[in-house]
């Protein structure tokens, strides 16, 4: 049974319809990502699912008693609002302090307990955002743009412990990106969104789906073979390796982002 | 006994406000809800022309319009982005209507200082308890929601995304602000309430590094304002709410010259 459901879902705010006629189902354990070009509706549909926005057609379920660890995008928190990254992690449920500093280790933040969250940087924060999501014991993980901000080793390393998260704990995990390539080969599933679902499945046939390609162009597909291939040595290679790897990628993702404004003006 | 005469009655009433004002005052700060706050204490002037025209108890009218106020101003909005000014009109409508209405009844202009800046040398031993009746709600309510409106105030999808409702939460704030305004008018009047819910935790920041202990410093510098604004008063026979008031913005200044002086070093 999925975890949630949408049936044929529409969320209109402000008089602009920011997605319509989705329908989505994620079950426990799978990874699926949410791709779709800036103003897509990605957002909006995740905002939607946890419970904040509320739809204007169609139907969500949840399954009872779902637990949700969010991560957003960005915080922004007001700077007369004193936070430590360890009394983050206790909202809203408090935990052990053996707890906290056991989701830091696990994320990769080991050490960062008693800063403040305004002194972190961006990766550190988003470490920070995702130990907090752990500690909830999430049957769903969501993550909006995660990657948002980091260097393409740091996001192949991000997606890496997601992969180990997903392992471990059996959550699902849904996220939501516009950095196509990297995000498309970690997923058991890729939702391709431009206010409605214009594609589905799994990353080869997305990736190879004319829909696709319309919104992306043709570009990417090189990208994701490119990806695989930086994946499948980074484990085996020594550093430098995979470093010299992440090089060639950066290039071509810049050149992903460079066929982006082209593709827009088609739609 | 001591704690018959005025000044004790005084000092145990400023207390009380200063205990529930610091934790509250301190999610106004960092929800940005000052002109929020300034609005709902600008209704208790309407409140008590009303309670005066009806012949009810003050209090039970300065709560009853504090709340039709602070429930209007909530369902506009709170992060004041556009209803900035929305919210400057309805505060100081409120506070002038108030006067206006005020003045229809005879007698009561000897008052209106009273109301506008406090009387807290003539608190009574029933204003006293009502007081910290109000107060220990607040303080209740808000313990009670802590963490839920905690999570609200950092991030309103963190929020629903734990199950929290922060339009819940809101009404809880909403609600605490009408009871401190309708216990503070007594003590500081209906001009400066803002400013004690404000100035202390504003004065707490520097010393804090988590929410909880920025309540709790705010909470006491706020009872330090209280007892030095009152100790001032009674030297130099200055009125007592603005002397309280003019003590926590003393202790702001040093709190925050103090951080920088940190800094520096």
């Amino acid at each position: 049974m999925s975890l949630i459901s949408a049936r044929a879902l529409s969320v209109t705010h402000a008089g602009h319809t920011a997605i319509w006629d989705v329908d989505f189902e994620i079950s426990r354990g799978e990874i699926v990502t949410v791709v779709g070009p800036n103003g897509s509706g990605k957002t909006t549909l995740l905002r939607a699912l946890i419970g904040a926005l509320r739809p204007s057609g169609g139907t969500i379920k949840r399954q009872a008693g779902l637990k949700i660890g969010y991560v957003p995008q960005k915080l922004a928190i007001d700077p007369t609002l004193p936070m430590t990254v360890a009394r983050f992690l206790g909202l809203p449920h408090r935990h052990p302090s053996e707890k906290i500093k056991a989701a830091l280790e696990q994320v990769g933040a080991a050490g960062l307990a008693a800063r403040p969250l305004a002194d972190l940087s961006g990766g550190q924060f988003q470490r920070a955002l995702l130990a907090r999501a752990l500690l909830e014991n999430p049957d769903l993980l969501v993550l909006d743009e995660p990657t948002t901000g980091l260097d393409q080793p740091g996001s192949a390393a991000l997606y890496r412990l997601i992969e180990d998260i997903r392992k471990e704990y059996g959550c699902a995990v849904l996220m939501v990106s516009h950095e196509l390539h990297v995000v498309m080969s970690a997923s058991d599933r890729v939702i391709c969104l431009n206010g409605h679902v214009c594609c589905h499945g799994a990353p080869d046939i997305v990736a190879s789906a004319p829909e696709y390609r319309a919104l992306f162009g043709s570009g990417t597909g090189g990208a994701l073979a490119l990806y695989r291939h930086d994946h499948d040595h980074d484990h085996d290679h020594d550093h430098s390796h995979g470093h010299g790897h992440g090089h060639s990628h950066g290039h071509d993702h810049s050149h992903a982002k460079a066929d982006h404004p082209q593709t827009e003006v088609q739609n | 006994m001591i704690l018959d005469g005025f000044l004790a009655r005084a000092a145990l009433a400023g207390l009380g406000v200063a205990l529930a004002a610091a934790p509250l005052g301190c999610f106004v700060v960092w929800r940005r809800m000052a002109y929020f706050g300034e609005a709902t204490a600008h209704a208790a002037v309407l409140g008590i022309a009303l309670a005066l025209a009806l012949q009810t108890s003050v209090i039970a009218g300065v709560l009853g319009v504090s709340l039709a106020m602070a429930l209007t101003v909530s369902s506009v909005g709170e992060r004041g982005i556009a209803i900035d000014s929305l919210l400057g009109v309805l505060a100081h409508s409120a506070l002038a209507l108030g006067l206006v209405a005020v003045s229809f009844q005879s007698g009561v202009r000897l008052d209106l200082m009273a109301y506008l800046f406090g009387d807290i040398l003539a608190v009574s031993q029933t204003d006293l308890a009502t007081i910290w009746i109000g107060s220990a709600l607040v303080v209740a309510l808000i313990f009670w929601r802590w963490s839920g409106l905690l999570t609200a105030t950092l991030n309103r999808d963190l929020a629903y995304a734990s199950g929290l409702d922060p339009a819940r939460e809101k009404m809880i704030l909403t609600l605490c602000l009408a009871l401190v305004v309708a216990v503070a008018i007594k003590v500081v009047g209906a001009l400066l309430i803002t400013a004690m819910l404000i100035i202390p935790p504003a004065a707490a920041t520097p010393l804090s590094r988590t929410p909880e202990a920025m309540a709790m410093v705010a909470a006491a510098l706020g009872s330090i304002a209280v007892l030095a604004g009152l100790w001032a008063s009674y030297v130099y026979d200055t009125p007592a709410g603005p002397s309280i008031v003019s003590a926590s913005a003393l202790l702001f200044a040093l709190t925050h010259l103090g951080a920088a002086f940190a800094r520096q070093r």
